[in-house]
């Protein structure tokens, strides 16, 4: 490895330095506040070390790594999601545990993982990575050990997340056993060689995407879902479910297109269709929840079905680009929403007496009592519902953009039905937020931080931009991808 | 400029009274009051009379007015595009007036967040003036949603006992509709990039496509779906009444005056000139449930106790007609329906402000529980009364030269359609009677004791009669407005039905006729 080497790989190397730094800085002198801090920088820091990055981009660094702008967008966007979840978290978790410090270095860990799936071209980097978030994970949602509902929440995903690794690590074996390789393109090659006909095949794919459809938590294998956003720390389920299911969607929409796997249309097609059962499934039993955290889980399941749009849309090879440009708008879009709504959802436990289960009662009245936080989390629920103006706006647009470029119309009426379904129960929430004074009685004191405050403002801006001006993103994507 | 000045101007005055309520209460309906007057003034001094010389589109660049194209999201051809012609302007008017109305109705029923209400209401018209201006569909489908937050909140925050139901309702038919619309308007763009080999949401682009007739049925069938949801028709209306209903007074005054008519303008404008040959075959269709929707909402008004209901019901039964003109499509039945669309607006507005007025001092708006109101309130009385009679076609008033006009073209094209729906100016007058005597005659009682419209609320109805009797008496100016306007449209997409030539031949009458 050379120099150049090093420049491709900045941002993974500021992440593994932040990482060893929060770890000799904790064991020198615990102070919350500064390790937060501390933790915060160095994502940035990840996050803009990719404009370095990009200079020597694209670039194969080691058979296992790709270092292409695709790779750096995703990079960036976790390393400031990151950051914002480790600010956010900072007054959440002091509240908690008597020493919250490692809470920022599992948190970069886990930063770092998603990063290294961002990176990865290459099964054995596809598993490095997806270890090192799920297990730094485990630990972040049992994190607040003295309450009963994280760590079953940490139990419960430690237990099935670990099956669906291992599921997939046994489809992949599988898989080089059929094909004797374990890189994505040289995969896909593997297979046009030796056609379809082989046994082995089949079970391989069945588990390779089992294991993986069960990290986006994709119907039918969406079961942990709401228990698990239930019970972990707000702030960390805002990270579990914007940053943890988008690095999994990078890779395994690379694998697709690096290793060509479009070409098997019946397994293309099996995907349109649990993207159909999840984009129904998710908004329907989201109706049935009066719990704001549990509502958002079952609406994170219909989102990737949204997102799985584009699978099908890949089928014909002259609208991949614009496929993958539609999936990584909606990426973006909705990492940014996601972050935004479950840190409201932070904000304001932060001071409540109830944790972790915030139900609908709990927002009544916000907009009279606490107008920035509503205002943060009406611009998040219409982004969510994908109404104009926002950033869930035009990535619906870009979505339906890809599939009528496709003709796909059951897909495109499966997301009409779910987006008017799940208008009612993200309205609902904005109806409990403009609840007057006299219908509800809660104890809540406003925020006092001005952390809570920034946050809020720059969340709000982001949304609104990316819904309002996003063609200078819109050309990004498309000169990266073309 | 001067177009994107009046919805800027609309949105930093609905900024500055939410705001204004910081410094005294009163404040923020003095701030939209200035605002909407000052947009208003603004409209009228920047509209040119005369075709713009800039408007050099190739479909019928005669009728415009002004325009223009700022570059937004060229990724996909998107740009930010306004333009105004009669048509426009003429709604453009009806809204600010209304919006007048609006805010002279809520003046003094609203005591919670009087800022965020009023901004609310001068949000909602900022975004139907956009709807009115955008010439870029992907544009007017972000008017199209976004007017409907200020309004939903309106519902939601403001509205009456059941105001939860009413305002999901509202959204989410409006917004599932909406949706498909977007799709539509996704095809058609996309099918202008397959024809033309260049991806653009431009009306004047997408004007004149040719279709394969399935996939054009099929998206003709979006846009129609989204606006008859809008206008309310037969079957779509269910939302309407509980809304209204619902909705404080200057959100039904808004809803029923202005947002209905978007509906209109959306078939007018996009639907009928986009796909002339879907609309042509859907055209009997169209009109059948315009003639359900007039005959069912005027039986349903007739049936409510509710005084609100009522109005609301009978708004389904006169948007039938607009429903009817449309796709009729012929030069006297065109002018009917954007007549109606004004007239309509005018009168219904000044129903649902009494409707107001009356439950702001009766707590209620159960007729069974009224009755010789005009003993008590006669200046309220009279009033109801002009817009009653206003209501069920009274020759000299708008509605009945709207109403006429639509039964007039219709005749031409399908007689037993118009022979049908000409039932709907008798039973209009039977239930705004109905309303009238339950309401304001019989015995008083004797120990409700409740004030008469005050001077504020007295020029609010002095206006609108105004209105009412001009375009009853002098329609000349609203038909020369409109007329070259629907010429163009009609131009555009030629219906070829075996009346035609009639066509031809009745286009002189509206010149001198009335």
């Amino acid at each position: 490895m050379n120099a150049v080497d090093f420049q491709a790989l900045l941002p993974l190397l500021v992440l593994a330095a932040g990482a060893i730094l929060l770890m000799v800085q904790i064991a020198w002198h615990r102070n919350p506040g500064l390790t937060a801090a501390l933790a915060a920088i160095m994502l940035v820091l990840a996050a803009l070390s990719c404009r370095f990055a990009a200079e020597v981009a694209p670039l194969q660094v080691t058979p296992l790594l790709l270092a292409d702008r695709f790779a750096l967008l995703f990079c960036t966007l976790f390393g400031f999601a990151g950051a914002i979840t480790a600010v956010l978290s900072r007054d959440y978790v002091s509240h908690h545990g008597d020493e919250p410090e490692e809470f920022f270095l599992l948190l970069v860990l886990a930063t770092m993982g998603a990063c290294v799936l961002a990176y990865a071209v290459h099964v054995a980097s596809l598993l490095l990575g997806m270890e090192l978030l799920s297990i730094s994970l485990y630990a972040l949602i049992a994190y607040p050990n003295k309450s009963i509902l994280p760590l079953e929440a940490a139990a419960k995903y430690l237990v099935l997340s670990g099956a669906a690794s291992a599921t997939a690590l046994f489809g992949f074996a599988l898989l080089y056993a059929a094909t004797g390789s374990l890189g994505f393109t040289a995969l896909g090659q593997g297979l046009a060689v030796t056609g379809t006909g082989q046994s082995v095949l089949l079970p391989a794919a069945v588990l390779v995407f089992a294991g993986l459809a069960f990290k986006l938590s994709i119907v039918p294998f969406h079961l942990w879902t709401p228990d698990v956003y239930d019970g972990a720390p707000a702030p960390v389920t805002g990270f579990l479910a914007s940053v943890a299911k988008a690095a999994v969607f990078v890779v395994l929409l690379r694998l697709f297109l690096d290793a060509d796997l479009f070409r098997y249309r019946i397994l293309v097609e099996i995907t349109g269709l649990l993207a159909i059962f999840s984009m129904l499934a998710g908004n329907l039993l989201a109706l049935l929840q009066s719990n704001i955290k549990r509502m958002l889980a079952y609406s994170s399941i219909a989102h990737l079905g949204y997102l799985l749009i584009v699978f099908m849309v890949c089928i014909n090879a002259a609208n991949q680009a614009l496929a993958v440009e539609a999936a990584s708008f909606y990426l973006i879009a909705y990492t940014a929403t996601t972050i935004a709504a479950f840190g409201l959802l932070t904000l304001i436990s932060t001071e409540a007496t109830v944790r972790e289960n915030i139900q609908l009662q709990h927002v009544s009245g916000l907009f009279w009592r606490q107008p920035l936080l509503a205002c943060l989390m009406l611009v998040a629920l219409l982004s969510l519902a994908g109404i104009p103006l926002t950033a869930g706006f035009i990535a619906k647009f870009y979505l339906v953009t890809a599939a009528v470029s496709g003709h796909h119309w059951v897909l495109l009426f499966s997301l009409v039905a779910g987006s008017s379904i799940g208008i009612y129960y993200y309205l609902r929430v904005i109806y409990y937020m403009t609840r007057r004074p006299e219908e509800y009685r809660v104890e809540q004191h406003p925020i006092r931080h001005w952390r809570g405050r920034f946050l809020s403002g720059v969340l709000i801006a982001a949304i609104l931009l990316l819904g309002v001006a996003p063609q200078s993103l819109m050309y990004y994507l498309r000169s990266i991808l073309l | 400029m001067s177009m994107a000045g009046l919805i800027l101007l609309l949105l930093l005055g609905g900024l500055l009274a939410w705001q204004a309520e910081r410094i005294h209460p009163n404040l923020p309906r003095w701030t939209a009051l200035v605002t909407v007057t000052a947009a208003l003034l603004y409209l009228l001094a920047a509209a040119p009379t005369e075709p713009g010389a800039t408007m050099a589109g190739p479909h019928y660049s005669g009728s415009w007015l002004l325009h223009l194209k700022l570059a937004w999201m060229p990724r996909f051809g998107i740009a930010f595009e306004l333009a105004m012609d009669g048509l426009s302007l003429l709604l453009l008017v009806l809204t600010l007036l209304l919006g007048l109305i609006a805010i002279a109705a809520s003046w003094s029923e609203i005591d919670f967040k009087p800022g965020l209400f009023q901004a609310n209401v001068v949000w909602t018209l900022a975004g139907v003036c956009g709807v009115f201006l955008a010439v870029d569909l992907f544009l007017f489908f972000l008017f199209w949603e976004v007017m409907l937050i200020p309004m939903y909140l309106l519902i939601a925050i403001w509205g009456h006992e059941n105001k939860t139901y009413a305002a999901m309702k509202f959204f989410i038919f409006t917004q599932a509709s909406g949706l498909l619309m977007l799709l539509a308007i996704v095809v058609l763009a996309w099918q202008g990039l397959a024809l033309t080999g260049q991806l653009s949401f431009s009306y004047f682009d997408l004007l004149g496509l040719s279709f394969d007739p399935r996939l054009g049925w099929w998206t003709m069938l979006g846009f129609f779906l989204a606006f008859t949801v809008k206008l309310p028709a037969f079957p779509f209306h269910t939302w309407l009444p509980d809304a209204h209903t619902q909705a404080p007074t200057a959100g039904s005054v808004l809803l029923a005056g202005i947002l209905l008519k978007t509906g209109a303008y959306g078939l007018l404008r996009l639907c009928i000139p986009l796909f002339p040959d879907a609309s042509q075959q859907f055209a009997p269709v169209a009109m059948g449930l315009g003639v359900a929707g007039i005959i069912y909402g005027a039986i349903l008004a007739f049936a409510q106790s509710d005084f609100k209901r009522l109005v609301a019901y009978s708004s389904v039964s006169h948007m039938g007609f607009v429903l009817l003109g449309l796709y009729a499509w012929n030069a006297l039945a065109l002018q009917g329906a954007v007549m109606q669309m004004v007239a309509h607006g005018v009168s219904t507005a000044a129903l649902f402000m009494l409707a107001g007025a009356l439950q702001h001092r009766l707590h209620t708006r159960d007729m069974g529980r009224m009755g010789g109101l005009w003993h008590q309130a006669p200046r309220m009385g009279a009033c109801a009364m002009f817009f009653a009679l206003a209501s069920l076609g009274l020759p000299g008033l708008g509605n009945f030269v709207a109403e006429f006009l639509v039964l007039l073209g219709l005749f031409s094209v399908q007689p037993w359609l118009a022979a049908a729906a000409s039932l709907g100016l008798v039973t209009a007058a039977v239930y705004s009677l109905w309303m009238m005597q339950q309401a304001f005659q019989g015995a008083p009682d004797t120990r409700r004791n409740m004030a008469d419209f005050d001077g504020r609320e007295m020029l609010a109805m002095a206006a609108m009669m105004f209105a009412l009797l001009w375009l009853g008496l002098h329609p000349q100016p609203v038909l020369d407005l409109a007329q070259p306007v629907l010429d163009s449209l009609r131009a555009a997409a030629p219906f070829d039905n075996p009346v035609a030539a009639l066509d031809t031949a009745a286009a002189a009458v509206p010149g001198r006729g009335l």
